[in-house]
């Protein structure tokens, strides 16, 4: 592999290639920007859905219409029920304050009857159906909700997006491996003559796919690198803008594996740019003699 | 009649008059070519080259001198028959046996084909490289050879900053520099002057004399003249003019044999 990138002064002037001469850098560093973002993207919409799934799986909410008259009594009940983990009770005045925003000094009126909220954490295997029988007998017409089953449309489409996402990048590389296809069959066109020249003379097909393989390499890795460090100084001004807007993203960043596999990304590309330029010239010198 | 072969087809051997045994460097048997659904060019050609020999090939244009050497430096396979090059049958080889033979023969091209963006030092550096010698293997017999080719002074040189004459001394240069087995050459002196003319000759006799087998494609009838104990292949209409496929001792006083 690393003889790739040491060949001779000699062999590097065969093809006569000046660097960054031709497109081939520019195309692969644009694909590369775009699958980075994408595939961050699609790794912060991961991070996100399972962040969500994982606070969210083991929530329920109970909501009982007789407002805070039961409460103490709810509390207790679902307190006491095995398998509960955390109980918290939303206080009335916070609900009226919360209301406020859109009954305005209207949501403070006493005749406005509002329900008792409370949130609890309730382990896998928790008997959900007695704890409800017995919430009804303290406050009938009281009603359990899962989180994961309200919120549950929104994690399906963030998973649809991520696969969308990672759909975009598979997609991308096939569009960068076109590219470079069409860059190395180019390339063989301008040289057919000084290959026509070294095949006359005894040059196997490997020391003629030699010398392409190596000029697409380093413009691949060229390419990949400078895209992806146009990625990442995107995505740092898109994260330092979150961080101002508050919880935008609500704790949904990109994790260190996450970064792993973005940093891996622009070497992937220029391996499998550089596996497919390999294959196309190697192919089309199989058709001369 | 300079011999025959004996045993019949490949498996046969070449007897001289002397009755000694001699290597076939080149064997063709039946041979024909056609491009693509075109009339042959070439049609059935029987002979055989002796190593160590010299030969010159001659006919009118159009007689299929270039297919000829094209087929001996293995840059087109026959349509039909069987050619076998350093004792080995290559008409069907596959493609990837045929650099180690290619890199045998030496070949100068009626055009040239040195690679424009390489300097004359580079190009005929180039077998060497392709044949894996290392940078300090070729600066040597390079500058030996550009020596030679009185081109010392124009190393650096690219083609088409050489004249035409320039160019084609690096060609032969290029062609001779790793010593081939195999020597082909299409008009190499077309472009140089007569002395030239005979320093390139005496280059290639030189070889000859070493062992290699040259064929000389020319109309230059006082080449042939000069080059006493070459052999005459004589090209008509893509056939050898003699069809028992002998090859003729060329050199005659007057030069009115081509």
């Amino acid at each position: 592999m690393l003889r790739w990138f040491f060949v001779s002064p000699a062999e590097r002037r065969l093809l006569g290639f000046s660097r960054l001469g031709g497109p081939t850098p520019w195309v692969i560093a644009i694909m590369s920007f775009s699958i980075m973002l994408i595939a961050a993207t699609g790794l912060a919409l991961a991070s996100t859905a399972a962040l969500v799934s994982r606070s969210i799986e083991t929530r329920y909410a109970l909501e009982a219409p007789g407002g805070g008259a039961d409460l103490g009594a709810l509390v207790q009940a679902i307190g006491s029920t095995h398998g509960v983990t955390s109980v918290d009770a939303v206080p009335e005045s916070d609900m009226r304050k919360t209301l406020e925003q859109w009954l305005g000094p209207a949501a403070q009126s006493a005749e406005l009857p509002v329900p008792a909220l409370i949130n609890f954490d309730a382990s896998r295997g928790t008997d959900l159906r007695a704890l409800e029988r017995r919430v009804q007998a303290i406050a009938p017409g009281a009603t359990m909700v899962a989180h994961r089953d309200s919120v549950g449309p929104l994690l399906h489409s963030l998973t649809l997006l991520q696969w969308v996402a990672f759909g975009l990048v598979l997609l991308l590389s096939i569009a960068a491996s076109a590219a470079v296809v069409l860059a190395a069959r180019g390339a063989l066109d301008t040289h057919r003559f000084t290959i026509e020249v070294m095949h006359g003379i005894g040059a196997t097909d490997l020391q003629v796919t030699h010398l392409f393989q190596r000029k697409i390499l380093i413009d691949a890795f060229i390419g990949s690198v400078a895209g992806a460090i146009a990625a990442a100084l995107v995505l740092l001004l898109l994260a330092s803008g979150a961080a101002i807007a508050g919880e935008l993203t609500g704790g949904a960043a990109i994790g260190a594996g996450d970064i792993v596999i973005l940093a891996l990304l622009p070497l992937a590309l220029t391996v499998l740019a550089t596996w497919v330029a390999r294959t196309a010239v190697l192919r089309t010198l199989r058709r001369a003699l | 009649m300079i011999g025959a072969w004996q045993g019949g087809g490949f498996a046969g051997q070449y007897v001289n008059n002397a009755g000694r045994d001699v290597a076939a460097v080149a064997e063709f048997d039946s041979v024909g070519l056609r491009y693509g659904t075109g009339a042959e060019v070439l049609r059935d050609l029987d002979f055989r080259l002796r190593t160590g020999s010299f030969y010159f090939l001659t006919g009118p244009s159009g007689a299929g001198k270039t297919s000829l050497l094209k087929l001996l430096y293995l840059a087109q396979r026959p349509t039909r028959g069987r050619i076998k090059l350093f004792g080995e049958e290559l008409s069907e080889a596959e493609r990837e046996a045929l650099p180690p033979f290619r890199r045998r023969i030496g070949v100068v091209f009626q055009d040239f084909r040195l690679i424009r963006h390489l300097s004359a030092f580079d190009n005929i550096a180039l077998p060497l490289r392709v044949a894996g010698a290392a940078d300090q293997d070729v600066e040597g017999p390079v500058r030996e050879m550009l020596a030679w080719v009185g081109l010392a002074d124009r190393a650096s040189a690219r083609p088409p900053t050489l004249s035409g004459g320039e160019q084609q001394r690096v060609a032969i240069a290029r062609a001779v520099i790793n010593r081939p087995e195999l020597l082909v050459a299409d008009e190499p002196t077309g472009n140089v002057d007569a002395e030239m003319a005979n320093r390139l000759m005496g280059l290639f006799t030189a070889l000859n004399r070493l062992g290699t087998t040259v064929v000389v494609a020319t109309h230059d009838v006082g080449l042939i003249n000069a080059t006493p104990g070459a052999q005459l292949i004589r090209l008509e209409n893509g056939t050898l003019v003699d069809p028992t496929g002998t090859l003729r001792n060329p050199p005659h006083p007057s030069g009115s044999r081509t």
